[in-house]
């Protein structure tokens, strides 16, 4: 059974902070954001969090295929900043996308690939022909406590991807995750910012998972790094996701339209959707790509795409991510604290 | 605690998507939907009718001391806007503190109105924001192949 991806939107916030600016306060040097190869990351407006920015990507999902929502019978979020502890983030993204009210929901979480986790499930009710079209979002609002490593790349965005059988923009050759119990980031129940474990989010975590789930998946399908035009790997960072190409096999210029990271940050549930989002939007029919997300916790979910005839027919119907990337406006430290409610009154 | 969600549950589909209503018989809008059409009263046919959501601003302020449920958000432009279908609606417009201009067109955008406190259920509606055009055409993706 042939599935894929029907439509795809995505919704990055339009503010900016300058990773120097953060820098600045808290007397890293400029050095900070040259090691980490980020520039810029997106900021949430005071009225956005990770809901407003899955309905701003789901409806650019729908409005780019012109598919009718009521087609929907699947919608599954995965972000580690839902605004409710209890109360789907997919039940409101349903009702402001005007899907019927004839679809399940549940909210995903696993750190940063809890996106690809919901592509998954989709793709299974979809090739099983339980529902006609699966809603997959990954969408995050991420935090980072103040002068924490992580406060450089937190940033927020969100992606969301129609999951179907007919009309494929690009067609999901096949997947492979690889899970193990690695504890390199968390949060604990109640506690506002997570908690790492520095360097060992490195090798162990984010290295070993991404390159086993690729390798994995090329095993499987009996591809290889040549085989594809253009690849993408979750980008915590500038540096890990080029780093990791080249220990693939993957070359720079495959990656390159999807590295979002320098000049939007970390999206975390977003950045390999995002990333994807990023490729679709230039590449022709043909092409293949390959994407692999990685999850702190953790785990990695790599994926075969193969870009069909309808992705011209659609492409131009909804804002590409550069459209997001070029419209920023920029704050500084004291209005970034303001816009992510770091200073409690 | 108190909690309004019962009345904010009834608002949903208006504060969401914008759903009011349409009389077929004299052709004009309604927002907030309305159960009688006041032109063609017993003679109406009244339909749902979910509102593109673009539209024009008529005239816009810009406030400065809110009431405290919006004080933490000044200063946001707030404006009268001419729905492309007729009806003119008060709303907030973001992402554009200093470029709102009478007669800019405006898409709707999905935000939060308002929290019932850390605790209680948060409120989401419809604001209005600048068009976004996508910026790539058929042309454009059709040259970078050559």
């Amino acid at each position: 059974m042939v599935s894929g991806i029907v439509s795809y939107g995505v919704y990055i916030p339009r503010f900016r902070i300058r990773l120097d600016e953060i820098a600045r306060v808290w007397g890293d040097g400029k050095e900070v954001s040259e090691g980490l190869r980020v520039f810029e990351k997106s900021v949430p407006d005071l009225d956005e969090d990770a809901v407003t920015i899955a309905v701003e990507a789901a409806r650019n999902a729908l409005r780019r295929a012109n598919v009718d929502p009521h087609r929907i019978g699947a919608i599954y979020v995965g972000s580690e900043s839902h605004p409710y502890a209890v109360k789907p983030t997919g039940t409101i993204v349903g009702q402001a996308v005007c899907s019927s009210s004839s679809f399940t929901a549940a909210d995903f979480e696993f750190a940063c690939k809890a996106g690809t986790a919901a592509v998954q499930a989709c793709l299974g009710l979809v090739s099983s022909k339980m529902i006609d079209l699966g809603l997959a979002i990954g969408t995050d609002v991420s935090q980072g406590a103040p002068g924490d490593m992580l406060e450089y790349t937190a940033a927020a965005g969100g992606a969301a991807y129609l999951i179907g059988r007919e009309d494929l923009a690009a067609e999901i050759e096949g997947f492979y995750s690889f899970t193990t119990d690695t504890p390199d980031f968390w949060r604990r129940e109640g506690m506002p910012y997570p908690e790492h474990s520095g360097r060992f989010t490195g090798e162990p975590a984010y290295f070993k998972h991404v390159v086993s789930a690729a390798r994995g998946l090329m095993e499987r399908l009996g591809t290889k790094p040549d085989d594809y035009d253009y690849a993408v790997f979750h980008q915590p960072n500038g540096k890990f996701p080029v780093r990791v190409a080249d220990m693939l096999g993957f070359s720079r210029q495959q990656i390159e339209p999807g590295m979002i990271v320098p000049m939007i940050g970390n999206t975390y549930s977003a950045s390999s959707l995002i990333g994807l989002a990023a490729t679709l939007d230039i590449a022709k029919p043909g092409d293949r790509i390959f994407v692999t997300s990685f999850g702190s916790g953790a785990g990695s979910d790599a994926f075969s795409i193969a870009v069909k005839d309808r992705i011209e027919e659609i492409r131009c119907q909804a804002p590409s991510v550069q459209d997001y990337i070029g419209s920023a406006e920029y704050l500084d430290y004291a209005m970034y604290a303001k816009h992510k409610g770091k200073l409690r009154i | 605690m108190t909690t309004h969600a019962p009345r904010f549950w009834r608002s949903i589909p208006q504060r969401y998507n914008l759903q009011g209503t349409h009389c077929t018989r004299c052709n004009e809008y309604f927002f907030p939907p309305r159960n009688v059409c006041p032109n063609c009263r017993r003679g109406a046919h009244l339909e749902e009718y979910t509102f593109k959501g673009t539209g024009s601003v008529v005239t816009y302020t810009t406030i400065h001391n809110a009431t405290e449920d919006f004080e933490r958000q000044t200063p946001y432009n707030l404006a009268i806007i001419q729905l492309d279908e007729g009806p003119r609606v008060t709303g907030q417009i973001v992402s554009a503190l200093e470029g709102v201009k009478i007669g800019m067109r405006v898409r709707p955008v999905f935000r939060i109105l308002g929290k019932e406190g850390e605790r209680g259920i948060i409120y989401y509606g419809t604001k209005f924001a600048p068009l976004l055009e996508p910026s790539c055409s058929h042309d454009k993706i059709s040259s970078q192949k050559k």
